[in-house]
């Protein structure tokens, strides 16, 4: 990572509460990310992972600290908030598809209503996307109609298709058989080989290892500990990610 | 490899206890069977019976004076008209307080299922104090207690209440009512041209934001072609602008249109009741779109209203449409129990016909006809629109 | 900033939230007056509140008549309430035309009913003593009621009303229709064309029509089904259209169960080799039944809330039986809102327990379901 260029996305001691019962959930967070770096972000469940990366697009809101993303401070700024929200995708666990909408139309959705392209023009872009991820024969079919794998694909298209800066992954193949997983981390190497800044809540190893310039553990809201995937899975340092590791490397 | 090629012919039946089809046949027969034999058990004792009191029986009644005063009709009526048109006016009324009903009790009920999810405190608690309350009281009580409000606790006309040319009394409700001309009717004429002209707007209006991705202004548009070309229509049929208004005469309210208490009841009791029943089903269609729905659409740069048009109504309107017009048949069903408080739609017509003529039998079922056809065409409405609107599955 | 080694990581404590208002100020802060739209709602809800409210107490409790005085009844008319009414007639309402002297048999009957009813709501008791129990209570029951032996009088069933009447045709109806709709579910989903049509053509029919034409048919037209010198029972003529009315749609109730069932219970059944009755009884119907257990509640909601339409053929359950109450009598004759706000609070009380109740079982299997 060159040092001269802005950081995209910066968490500057950046801290979230739960309104509802109060937890602290988010705890000092200072992390830069890079233009173009692939990130993998793991940790327990009930770390804040999810949490974090929600925060990016104004999913989420926190009470203390700076998150500025490509320029922009993620704040009350309703704006502002627009403005990043066009910059950044996200895909879901539950791959919340719009299951009234056909895939092509889910996918020209935002480019026709919030970027007023005209519609052909969006189709033709859509059905690029679609080649992308492999799916374009699916084009007419409803979302409830293709397997996970698919839907999950589908959902990449959809989020592409915003032009983003940056795309966030929340656990993105958690809610799929395993036989799909592979498809839809194909994809998302795809996509880390064309240069995309991404950020993966996941517990994916092989697909870290392949692809990620950094790993973050996190743990009880926290930053624990933050390396390249080689030093962090051959040598953890920090107990608490030995801990874990040897969790979920174990099966 | 092997050509598909097309099924064999059936062979032949076999009516065996053992055999699966033989035993389906067997059941079926001894069904049919038993079923025709009640009925034609029914018949014999139900035609014995009526012999043997001196019951007659046919539908030529129908042509027979009614003989009785009916209180509210929208059709002119005399003392010697016939049941049949005793039997349209009750059909009439019905629909009168059915339509008006339907219509009052979908914004009432709309407005207060949305008002369940409102950010204010005290409004989401009245809203389910509402819909707990009228819910659970049955709605043959509630008419009962609004017939007595609109009879006794209302003002006697002596001393009536009245606002500008509106008056309201235990006589009923009295309001201005336009002298129905020519210029009227064109300007209906003129709003349903308006509702064409409005329709074609909105399609090219679509197809300009296929081409350009602008976006024009479908509904205020919409609306002014339609209140425009009813005003062009009555403005061609001379601008009429006579009401006739209501005024007090020294028993009863003169000119003017009216409508009796009894139907202020009934209307009352029914929107109040329906509405708490439809705001359960608006407020569950609202529940039923899943949070990661708002999310999405949010993630994807969508504005609240954006996102409520495209995402979250579509679904949602999927899930309350059908349970909805089930409440609006129930509210048909129970303007029946207007045989209670005097209001003479079918049922009550059908009551005085039933103690008049003693032909039970022919007025129940004219009644029953009635009110399956209107449940039948509901139905076949609801079937079409699930079809069409079922959100496509593997 | 590039990799962090476990001597820089030192752990953070859970701090208490910033600025984290609790205590009723920020409540209503945020609840009631967020923003300028909302705490006008707020202001002109609560005046709307406050003047319905004290227009309702003056009528209700300060200027209202507790006893039976009919003249101080009669002088507070239009400012007060009559609540002597409840005093005078009361028992007349609850009971209908029950004899007075004989007024123990229909309380002590509907109290058996209805701890049977609700020992059968509560899945502890389901073993098979409970349809035991059910035919003793049922027995029970209409002995008392009708008397006629045992030293009892007898009391004819148009005298019954009020309160137990409405109880018992609920009940009974219901615990007829309910095997009644099974069949008719089952019926409607059967392969077999003559049996479909014959259960879906019924549930329609039922469907279509308002309940009070079904009354007006079963009370007209029964009789005339009989055969030559049989007589019918009112109360069984309207028993027979309640159960015909409430099975209809029970039936559709059980269908939906039914259809939500996966089709692979069935399968597997018949790879067991169960018959189709086997199958239905053990393993499709626990668990579809299971599944509609709020709706039949509804539907049972719905039932005690329709009695009060047998009235229009004559059988003073508790509505009719204020109208008999009251109707007959000039001198109470003015006050029938307040004796209608009594029996509208009866049936609020009872309906809203019952709603609750369905609620806490939907509840309670709801968490036995979540993983």
């Amino acid at each position: 990572m060159s040092a001269q260029e802005a950081p995209i996305i910066r968490f500057d001691k950046v801290n979230k509460w739960y309104a509802s019962n109060g937890y602290h959930v988010l705890r000092d967070i200072n992390l830069d990310f890079a233009k173009g770096e692939k990130v993998v972000i793991c940790g327990p469940s009930g770390s804040g992972k999810s949490t974090l990366i929600r925060c990016v697009n104004a999913l989420e809101e926190y009470q203390e600290g700076q998150l500025t993303v490509d320029g922009t401070v993620v704040g009350d700024d309703l704006k502002g908030i627009d403005r990043v929200r066009r910059e950044v995708g996200m895909v879901f666990q539950q791959f919340n598809l719009f299951p009234h909408l056909t895939v092509l139309e889910n996918l020209i959705l935002s480019p026709t209503w919030v970027a007023r392209t005209p519609r052909n023009e969006a189709i033709d872009k859509a059905m690029a996307q679609l080649e992308r991820v492999r799916i374009a024969e699916h084009a007419h079919k409803y979302p409830l109609q293709l397997s996970g794998g698919q839907q999950q694909r589908v959902a990449i298209a959809r989020a592409l298709c915003l032009k983003p800066k940056i795309m966030l992954f929340d656990e993105p193949t958690s809610a799929l058989d395993p036989e799909m997983i592979k498809e839809v981390l194909d994809v998302m190497i795809g996509l880390a080989d064309q240069g995309m800044t991404m950020l993966c809540v996941t517990h994916e190893m092989g697909f870290a290892k392949a692809v990620a310039d950094r790993v973050i553990f996190m743990d009880q809201g926290q930053v624990v500990e933050q390396n390249t995937p080689e030093e962090f899975f051959n040598h953890p340092q920090n107990e608490r990610s030995q801990d874990f590791l040897s969790k979920i490397l174990g099966h | 490899m092997i050509e598909a090629r097309p099924q064999p012919a059936r062979k032949r039946r076999s009516i065996s206890w053992r055999s699966r089809e033989g035993r389906s046949v067997i059941y079926q027969v001894v069904a049919i069977l038993s079923v025709i034999g009640a009925i034609a058990l029914l018949v014999r004792n139900t035609l014995a019976n009526m012999r043997e009191r001196g019951i007659q029986s046919g539908y030529d009644f129908l042509n027979q004076p009614f003989g009785f005063d009916v209180s509210e009709t929208l059709i002119p009526y005399e003392i010697t008209s016939t049941y049949w048109t005793a039997f349209a006016i009750g059909m009439a009324n019905t629909l009168k307080v059915a339509v008006v009903g339907i219509i009052l009790a979908t914004i009432v009920g709309t407005l207060v299922g949305v008002g369940r999810y409102s950010a204010n405190w005290l409004v989401r608690k009245l809203c389910y104090a509402y819909v707990e309350f009228f819910r659970n009281v049955p709605i043959y009580l509630q008419l009962l207690i609004w017939y007595i409000v609109f009879t006794e606790v209302l003002p006697s006309y002596d001393e009536l209440w009245q606002i500008g040319h509106f008056y309201l009394s235990k006589n009923g409700f009295s309001f201005p009512w336009p002298v129905w001309l020519l210029g009227q009717n064109l300007a209906m004429a003129g709003g349903l041209l308006g509702v064409v002209a409005a329709w074609l707007y909105a399609r090219r209006s679509r197809r300009l934001f296929d081409q350009t991705g602008q976006q024009r202004p479908v509904a205020l548009v919409g609306l002014a072609l339609i209140v425009g070309m009813a005003i062009v229509g009555w403005l061609a049929g001379g601008a009429p602008n006579e009401l006739s208004l209501p005024v007090r005469g020294t028993f009863q309210i003169e000119n003017g249109a009216s409508v009796t208490p009894e139907y202020l009841a009934l209307l009352i009791g029914l929107v109040l009741y329906t509405a708490a029943f439809i705001a359960e089903i608006v407020r569950s269609g609202i529940a039923s779109v899943s949070l990661g729905q708002h999310e999405a659409a949010a993630s994807l740069g969508l504005t609240k209203r954006q996102s409520m048009r495209l995402v979250v109504l579509p679904q949602a309107l999927r899930v309350i449409i059908p349970p909805l017009t089930s409440q609006y048949l129930n509210l048909t069903k129970n303007s029946s129990l207007a045989v209670a408080i005097g209001y003479p739609e079918l049922v009550s017509i059908a009551n005085t016909t039933l103690n008049q003529t003693g032909r039970a039998i022919e007025a129940l079922s004219i009644v029953m006809l009635v009110y399956l056809t209107l449940s039948l065409i509901t139905s076949a409405l609801m079937n079409w629109f699930n079809a069409r609107a079922a959100i496509q599955e593997r | 900033m590039s990799s962090t080694n476990s001597s820089q990581f030192q752990p953070i404590t859970a701090r208490p939230m910033p600025g984290r208002r609790t205590g009723i100020v920020a409540w209503l802060r945020a609840n009631l007056f967020s923003g300028p739209i909302n705490s006008l709602m707020t202001l002109a809800t609560v005046a709307l509140l406050a003047w319905s409210i004290s227009h309702a107490f003056d009528w209700a409790v300060a200027r209202a008549v507790f006893g039976a005085h009919l003249e101080a009844c009669n002088n507070a008319r239009g400012l007060g309430a009559c609540w002597g009414v409840i005093a005078e007639k009361g028992r007349l309402i609850v009971m209908g035309r029950y004899p007075d002297t004989e007024h123990w048999r229909p309380v002590i009957a509907t109290t058996l009913m209805l701890l049977v009813v609700g020992a059968s709501c509560m899945p502890r008791f389901w073993n098979r003593w409970l349809p035991l129990a059910w035919l003793v209570m049922l027995a029970v029951y209409f002995t008392l009621m009708k008397g006629g032996m045992l030293g009892l009088t007898e009391v004819p069933t148009d005298q019954w009303g009020g309160l137990p009447l409405t109880v018992m045709l609920t009940v009974i109806s219901m615990t007829l229709a309910f095997p009644l709709s099974i069949f008719v579910a089952l019926g409607r989903r059967s392969t077999m064309p003559a049996i479909r049509t014959i259960c879906t053509l019924y549930v329609e029919l039922i469907r279509g029509v308002p309940l009070i034409t079904v009354l007006f048919m079963a009370s007209f037209m029964l009789p005339l089904f009989m055969p030559h010198g049989v007589t019918i029972d009112v109360l069984i003529r309207v028993i027979v259209g309640i159960t015909l009315f409430s099975a209809a749609y029970m039936a559709e109730v059980v269908r939906g169960g039914l259809q939500a069932l996966p089709k692979g219970q069935t399968e597997a059944a018949a790879t067991l080799g169960l018959t189709y009755w086997q199958t239905q009884r053990k393993i499709v119907l626990p668990q579809a039944l299971a599944m509609v257990v709020p709706s039949l509640m509804n539907t049972f909601i719905g039932m005690f809330k329709d009695t009060s339409l047998v009235t229009i053929v004559s059988l003073y359950e508790l509505t009719g039986a204020l109208s008999l109450a009251l109707n007959s009598d000039a001198d109470w004759r003015p006050f029938k809102i307040e004796a209608y706000l009594f029996i509208t609070l009866i049936y609020f009380v009872f309906c809203f327990a019952m709603s609750r109740y369905s609620l806490w079982v939907e509840a309670r299997t709801a968490v036995s379901k979540v993983r």
